[in-house]
């Protein structure tokens, strides 16, 4: 299976983590990714004014240059997908607006092109059981809260992910890896996006409310698929116990760090020490690793 | 307080402007506060979004346009989801920032020049860029 793969702006920096382990894990289960060249930013957020063109265009161009490089396209980051699955819509029922916007890049559009999230094909082309196959160490039962966030999910005539309300592509993947999803109804909350810029004790709320909710409903770790929400969820735990003094904490994970773990890539390649919740601790616990550290 | 109510009062500009760069039919709310009881920072919003919508059908522009309603809005799109009616208010959030952002004095929400280093080398990307477009003139 072949897919071009766009990066976006955080995978290769501050979300390495991210990018790292998944990229090793597609090796495993047959899953080709080439890197689309000479990508740019896909701009962050899908321009909600109707009339705002300009802000359509870096995901154009985007979506443009990986159609005349191949016919597939995947990406790890939540934001990116959500922007460029909007664009992808947009340019496929609006012609009007398609025809101006490639006028002005200067670049060709084609029809029955693929935008898949790296979930979605693991879901619908490789196969959970396949995923499943490769598991190699035992993840022994442990509870893992899926977080969605809002951009895999919403809108959902367009993003046509899962179900909008009580999605379990999520919940289908864990149980493939082998730990056991935790239910918990802060699963598809946001959680404060950009307003950790604009608003940051707005954001510190959103993270510890949906924290408190997989705590609650008995969660020992909590894995998401964007790098945003791992900030507000991991990094922003910080601003979490300064304000709520009980408040205890808990790893926030990637999916693929922790896929990477069943699958028994190396340590280094799970990147655990840019998580700023230590998940070592729990881990060595419950027995899934035998300890050491990684910072 | 005498307060009148004409078909000019609730076609006035502004509520034309926010339909015309949202899309949206404002007449179509009903009031049933779904948006507002769904949003996951409306706890922090002076007007819940719901209300907002209403403010600007009654032509109350000073009172809208003042309010951190829009600013506090993270596009997390739940409210859209959740309309009965089908109104998209993410997009009626973002047209109020429009508005506000392309009036000719240079009305930034935030001041990227309190962005501290620290701030900048924790942050993702991502909240900056789109943070920036949400924010910014």
């Amino acid at each position: 299976m072949d897919y071009l793969y766009f990066p976006g702006c955080t995978l290769y920096t501050k979300a390495k983590n991210l990018d790292t382990a998944a990229r090793e894990c597609a090796k495993l289960v047959g899953l080709e990714l080439r890197e689309l060249p000479n990508w740019t930013c896909c701009g962050a957020t899908f321009p909600l004014a109707t009339d705002n063109l300009m802000a359509l265009l870096p995901p154009s161009r985007i979506l443009a240059n990986a159609m005349k490089e191949g016919e597939n396209l995947t990406t790890l980051c939540s934001v990116c997908f959500n922007v460029l699955r909007r664009t992808l819509h947009l340019l496929e029922t609006d012609a009007e607006k398609r025809e101006k916007i490639f006028d002005f890049i200067e670049m060709e559009y084609s029809d029955g092109f693929h935008l898949r999230h790296y979930l979605e094909i693991l879901r619908d082309e490789i196969g959970f059981d396949t995923v499943g196959e490769h598991v190699k160490r035992d993840l022994k039962g442990l509870k893992v809260a899926p977080f969605y966030g809002c951009m895999l999910l919403r809108p959902f005539e367009e993003m046509r992910f899962d179900d909008k309300e009580n999605p379990r592509i999520f919940e289908d993947f864990l149980r493939s890896i082998g730990s056991e999803p935790v239910d918990f109804p802060y699963k598809i909350e946001c959680c404060g996006s950009f307003q950790s810029v604009g608003a940051p004790d707005v954001a510190t709320e959103c993270g510890y409310s949906i924290l408190t909710s997989a705590m609650r409903n008995g969660a020992e770790a909590v894995v998401t698929t964007c790098p945003l929400c791992q900030f507000n969820l991991d990094t922003k735990q910080k601003e979490m116990k300064e304000k709520y003094l009980d408040f205890s904490g808990i790893p926030v994970l990637y999916f693929s760090q922790l896929m990477g773990l069943s699958f028994d890539l190396p340590r280094e390649t799970l990147d655990f020490a840019r998580n700023d919740v230590d998940p070592l601790p729990l881990l060595e616990k419950k027995g899934v690793i035998d300890g050491g550290t990684d910072r | 307080m005498k307060f009148e109510i004409s078909g000019k009062t609730v076609h006035n500009e502004l509520a034309q402007t926010v339909e015309a760069i949202s899309g949206q039919n404002l007449f179509a709310c009903y009031q049933c506060g779904n948006c507002t009881a769904g949003c996951p920072v409306s706890f922090a919003m002076d007007l819940g979004p719901h209300q907002v919508i209403r403010h600007v059908l009654l032509g109350l522009d000073s009172e809208v346009l003042s309010s951190n309603t829009f600013w506090i809005c993270a596009s997390c799109l739940q409210c859209t989801s959740r309309c009965p009616k089908g109104l998209d208010i993410a997009r009626i959030m973002d047209a109020l920032r429009t508005i506000v952002l392309r009036k000719k004095e240079r009305l930034d929400h935030i001041g990227t020049a309190d962005l501290t280093d620290e701030i900048i080398d924790r942050t993702p990307q991502i909240a900056f860029i789109s943070g920036f477009r949400k924010f910014l003139s």
